[in-house]
This record gives structure tokens, sequence and C-alpha cells, in this order.
């Protein structure tokens, strides 16, 4: 992983500007059109859960490369509650705030690659990575 | 906080969001618009969400809110000119907006609202011969 750029979460205003960013550097990879929307609309699905559920937290934004392509990889990390039932957590519909129950399952689809890593107490980190075809 | 502003076009509300709405401004806009319904007694709103380059599951619930908001308050509402990227999108990410009508564009947004305006007329005068034809 490459110069990262963060952005710490806390209020809505922060979720708009990590839209923004991301936008940024998906432009400077070279992402197609529909990518970087994909990878934009995850980005602000996984921030805002990094705010309301996670309590706030950070957003790390960088470039990658894997020898063969570049990418964009963003982590969204919280020292939150944590998540009991990740399975159930990933279902669509199903949600805890009267959302839509779509922002982790739907991330998750728009995304390359998506990892969780989640513990009860210690908080919630989100990784996803988007590579240029 | 910025506010999206709703505009009084004949007997239509437009809205236009140019900006990348935090969600409380989207919120915001939601009980703007059932107060400027209320008070303008306009049976159409048409949204216009061209300059939006995406469309989270917020701002999706919101267009849908906004929507039924309008129906129960005897309005309809039409969301124009979403970029094909952002269709995409909705639909990877699962949302599909049911319930919410759309045109392409402005123009043929205001088309449909008054096709469904002619049609309540139509409908109100049918009525009213049916009732003339009942009289003794
Ligand atoms: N960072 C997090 N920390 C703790 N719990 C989380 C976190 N992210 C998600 N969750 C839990 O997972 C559930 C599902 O999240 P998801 O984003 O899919 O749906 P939602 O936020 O409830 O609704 P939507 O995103 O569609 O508005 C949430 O309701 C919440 O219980
Ligand atoms: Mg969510």
């Amino acid at each position: 992983m490459s110069d990262g750029e963060r952005i710490e979460v806390g209020t809505d205003q922060d979720v708009v500007r990590v839209r923004q960013l991301v936008r940024t550097v998906a432009v400077s990879v070279k992402l197609s059109l529909v990518d970087q929307t994909k990878l934009v609309t995850a980005a602000s699905e996984l921030a805002r859960n990094t705010l309301v559920y996670g309590g706030g937290g950070t957003v790390e934004v960088a470039r990658v490369d894997n020898g063969r392509r570049r990418g964009i990889q963003i982590v969204f990390a919280d020292q939150g509650p944590g998540i009991a039932d990740l399975e159930l957590a990933l279902t669509d519909g199903y949600t805890t705030g009267g959302g839509l129950g779509l922002g982790l399952s739907g991330a998750r689809r728009l995304v390359d690659e998506f990892l969780i890593d989640t513990s009860i107490g210690r908080g919630t980190t989100v990784t996803v990575t988007k590579w240029c075809r | 906080m910025e506010r999206v502003p709703i505009l009084k076009l004949g007997e239509i509300l437009l809205v236009s969001i140019q900006i990348d709405m935090e969600d409380q401004v989207a919120l915001q806009l939601q009980e703007d618009l059932a107060e400027r319904i209320v008070a303008t007694r306009c049976h159409g709103v048409l949204i216009d969400i061209s300059a939006l380059d995406i469309v989270d599951s917020f701002v999706g619930r919101t267009l849908a809110t906004i929507a039924s908001i309008s129906r129960v308050l005897d309005a309809e509402t039409v969301v124009v000119g979403m970029r094909p990227a952002v269709a995409i999108t909705l639909v990877e990410l699962g949302l599909s907006l049911p319930g919410i009508r759309t045109a392409l564009n402005v123009e043929l947004g205001m088309e449909l609202l008054a096709r469904d305006a002619s049609f309540d007329f139509e409908d109100a005068a049918s009525m009213a011969v049916d009732e003339a034809v009942d009289e003794p």
C-alpha cells in the first residue's frame, strides 16, 4: 500500500468528505466511470456505518498496485461495539438501525475485495479494494 | 447547513438537487417538501437528480419516503435525470426504488405529471356524468 490519505469520521459532513476523496483517488487511478460510481457508493455506505454504529472512526484511502493492476484500497475503522453476528449483518435487509439493511451487503457486491474484522466491544474494520480493469 | 431549494413551476414543485447532500440536508428536504405541498396545493413533484454522481441507500430511501409522503398529501412524485452509472450501481446495491416513478429528463417528467392530472380530470368528469344518469 502506498501513501494513503486519512479522514476522521465524526459527522455527516465527514461522510461527504469521504465520498469526495474516494472520487478524486478513483479518477486518479483511472477507474471507469461505472467503477468509480460503485466504489464511491460503497464508501458512502461503509463510512456511514462507521459513523452511525461505530460511533465514529477513521477512513484511509490509498492507491494500491499488485504488479499487474492498479487499484484503490479503503479501510474503515472504528472502536465501537463490533458486530455480533456477521453473517446476519451481511444479509440483505438486516438492520438494527431502521435502515434498509443494504449497506454492508450492497457494498460487498460493489467492490472486488471485501474483508471485515470485527470483535465485540473492540470495534470493526472493513477493508475494500477495487481494481482497474 | 445547506438547503435544497424548492421551486414552484405552475402546478408543480421542482426540486433540483445540485449538491452532495449530507444526511441532515436530505432529511430537511423531506420536511420542506411536505410543507410546500400543503402550502401550494400542488399535485406534482419533480425531483431532478441529474447532478448527483451517486445515490446511496440513504438518498434512495429519502426519495422513496418523499414519494410516499407526497402520495399521502395527494401529490405524485417523479424522479428524473438519473445517470446511467448511478442506475447500474443502485441496482447492484440492491435498491430498485419500488414505488418511485421515474422519467429520463425534466421535460418527460412534466409530461408524465400532466398526463396524470388530465386523467384525474377525466375520472372526475365521467363520475359527474354517472351521477347525472343516476338522477331519476
Ligand atoms: N461499523 C459497525 N459497527 C457495528 N455494527 C455495525 C457496523 N456496520 C454495520 N453494523 C451492523 O450491521 C447492520 C447492517 O448494516 P447495513 O449497513 O447493511 O444496514 P443499515 O446500516 O442498518 O441500513 P442501510 O445501510 O441500508 O441504511 C447494522 O444495522 C448494524 O447492526
Ligand atoms: Mg448502513
